[in-house]
């Protein structure tokens, strides 16, 4: 633990994607620029690796904690294979002319762009600091959505841009407001902004100013979570963008502002006279997964199709953690880095089965595992894994978050249930169409660029068979923290 | 601080909603821009007023981006854009103008409801200003939802913004950073807009020729 080594790599994590997306965007040759993306990941990830052994000082700006090294590691490994899967997928959009050369250093500048914003969002000791992160990373999303500039794809972009802005200036609003609340004593400046001051006094903060602030936050960044009533934006941009943008929005951004509502729901924990924000969470959660299960059924785009899987699993990380407890919390956490993985993955099959039969239109696509043999066992195993079977870490932490449930309110572990039978169930519809039955068609795909699925196919199948002990500890320490 | 000086703060906050409300019943393009402007002016001597009466020269600098950014910059790029896509005649709303006005009067009531008592322990001043700024922010809000064209929205959403810069300036001694930041991603917001506006026109340009038809014959009327 020595905080000299690990101020080197907090520095490294956040200037290697920002000089990364600097250099990439003078790079006009793609092949070179898809290689030095990859490479910037990989220097990116090896700093946050560096982090979780050497912790830095915290400063009024920047800290690193248990907490937030979970969310750094998810994303740099989840940042890291995206780039690689990008490589292949970009090398096909310029074959079918769908994206041209100066569209691609613009999109590989936003992707390093869009990482230096989700790692400044999660290393941020400052909410405002955090909140401009968070902005940063929603406006680089914004463009990239929109980068095809099909009608559909500005049409999505505008709506994420309005829906997402709107989220992030209630959530500013409730930033001001928890800095008024603080004011009254750390005194005005920089302290009143600082995440573990915060924290640590917020018992005697205003009870009804952090009530009214949790109210905007929750909404802000929930919108930005993708919860049920304000996700309305999250389908058309995962459908409309690039697929590997809906790999990292689904995997990482969603993770990130699910963050930054953690980072507030334990300033109200530390308040006694507050409204509790559990139940609030909860119910979000509880709406958004009955919702985007039954919304599973009638889709008939395959992307948006699992950009509703989403919402659904970010329901129930939201109620996992909006319960709390050491078994929910730590049932949270496992969700949610299993989550990412194979969401991600799922992306990656979608993006190349996409690219293969030309089309995203789930009634023009069907026999995968006859057409490209790998690709569709690989889809049928990721598709299990998200729906929650046995023996993938989706089930592990779903089975956790349910009997913890179970235990402490029956009625929500009946809903909950309900609502996880409604999903696997669509999922399990859908997906027979997708992999099984006749195809004339043939393809061929490189296996190796099938690599970036099957290692996250691996580590899911991997944490459902047996989860280290270190991790386990790691998580539990975390988790304890999460309250 | 004397009671004159609240009393001019309140005048100017109390201005900054008034321009909110007249930009929610404008129901032409070029009117809507120079309202915009107003909003933007207002907004920038009330954030210079509370940068004299906290002794705080670095609010002067928000004061400046809102006047020279917002109040000129932006209604005059708007205005060219508006010229060259020919939509200045009408704007587009889902709801009309009178329901519009009482939905956004029980905001300003809700807003008031809810601030007020939440902020007893804070000075006369920052209670009000924050109903205010929260007033601000909803009818911006309002605006978005109830009309349909693009440049209405963003409109909508910048005086939602300039609510919001009211409030953090309102509130004693919040931090530079996040006051030259919300100015900064209001310009990085902005040269998005400004992409998506160009990129909506090259749309207008390439693929729909009624479109292109409807906007040159427009265009050129407007110019006239």
């Amino acid at each position: 633990m020595s905080p000299g080594f690990g101020n080197l790599a907090l520095a490294g994590l956040l200037a290697v994607p920002a000089g990364g997306a600097i250099i990439l965007a003078t790079i006009p040759r793609y092949r070179v620029s898809a290689a030095l993306n990859v490479a910037v990941c990989a220097l990116t990830l090896s700093c946050a690796a560096a982090l979780y052994a050497h912790r830095p000082e915290p400063s009024l700006y920047l800290l690193v904690d248990d907490v937030n090294t979970v969310f750094l590691l998810v994303g740099g490994l989840v940042g890291f294979t995206t780039s690689l899967f990008s490589a292949g997928y970009i090398a096909h959009e310029l074959e079918t002319r769908r994206l041209k050369t100066g569209d691609l250093r613009f999109y590989h500048a936003m992707y390093q762009l869009l990482m230096f914003a989700m790692n400044l969002a999660l290393v941020a000791n400052n909410i405002g600091l955090m909140w401009v992160a968070i902005e940063l990373a929603t406006l680089t999303t914004v463009v990239m959505v929109g980068l095809y500039r099909t009608n559909a794809a500005l049409e999505a972009a505008w709506k994420y841009f309005i829906l997402g802005s709107v989220g992030i200036a209630l959530a500013l609003f409730g930033t001001i407001l928890v800095y008024l609340a603080a004011e009254q004593h750390l005194g005005e400046g920089m302290t009143a902004m600082a995440w573990d001051h915060l924290v640590r006094r917020s018992a005697a903060f205003d009870p009804a100013l952090l009530n009214l602030a949790f109210v905007f936050l929750l909404l802000g960044y929930g919108t930005k979570v993708g919860l049920a009533p304000v996700h309305a934006w999250l389908p058309d941009a995962h459908a409309e963008g690039p697929t590997p943008i809906s790999a990292v929005l689904s995997g990482l951004l969603l993770n990130v502002a699910l963050f930054a509502l953690l980072r507030f729901k334990l300033i109200m924990a530390g308040n006694a006279q507050v409204l509790s924000p559990g139940p609030m969470m909860v119910t979000m959660g509880l709406v958004s997964l009955v919702f985007a299960g039954f919304m599973l059924y009638r889709r008939r785009d395959i992307k948006r199709m699992f950009a509703y899987s989403s919402i659904e699993h970010m329901g129930i990380i939201t109620l996992a953690f909006g319960l709390g407890g050491p078994i929910a919390s730590f049932a949270g956490l496992l969700h949610m880095t299993m989550h990412s993985l194979t969401k991600s993955a799922i992306f990656f099959g979608v993006g190349y089965v996409s690219q293969l039969e030309g089309t995203q239109r789930i009634a023009d696509i069907r026999g995968l595992t006859q057409s490209e043999p790998l690709l569709g066992w690989l889809l049928v195993i990721a598709v299990a894994a998200i729906a929650g079977l046995p023996p993938f870490g989706v089930f592990t932490s779903e089975f956790l978050l349910v009997t913890s449930t179970f235990a402490r309110a029956p009625w929500l572990a009946a809903l909950l249930g309900v609502g996880l039978m409604i999903a696997f169930s669509a999922l399990a519809l859908r997906l027979h169409g997708l992999a099984f039955g006749d195809s004339p068609r043939r393809h061929t795909l490189h296996a190796w660029r099938l690599a970036p699925m099957a290692l996250h196919l691996l580590l899911v199948a991997a944490a459902g068979i047996y989860l280290p002990g270190t991790i386990v500890s790691w998580f539990r320490h975390v988790a304890s923290q999460l309250g | 601080m004397t009671p004159l000086d609240s009393d001019i703060a309140h005048l100017l906050a109390g201005s900054m909603l008034l321009v909110s409300f007249l930009l929610l019943y404008q129901d032409r393009m070029f009117a809507l821009l120079n309202f915009f402007a107003l909003h933007a002016c207002v907004l920038a001597l009330s954030v210079g007023w509370q940068a004299y009466l906290q002794r705080a020269p670095h609010l002067y600098i928000t004061a400046l981006i809102a006047l020279a950014f917002k109040g000129v910059f932006i209604p005059v790029a708007l205005h060219r854009i508006v010229v060259r896509l020919g939509i200045h005649r009408t704007i587009e709303a889902v709801v009309s103008i009178g329901p519009t006005m009482l939905i956004g009067m029980a905001l300003v009531a809700l807003a008031i409801v809810v601030m007020l008592p939440v902020t007893a322990t804070e000075g006369v001043f920052v209670r009000e200003d924050l109903a205010f700024a929260l007033s601000v922010l909803l009818l911006g809000l309002l605006m978005m939802i109830t009309r349909r064209n693009a440049v209405s929205q963003v409109i909508g959403f910048m005086s939602l913004e300039n609510g919001l810069i009211l409030a953090a300036t309102g509130a004693r001694g919040m931090p530079l950073v996040v006051e030259i930041s919300v100015a900064f991603s209001i310009l990085i917001a902005f040269l998005v807009i400004g992409m998506f506006l160009f990129r909506i026109r090259e749309r207008f340009d390439t693929v729909d020729l009624q479109a292109l038809d409807m906007s040159r014959g427009e265009a050129s009327g407007g110019e006239a």
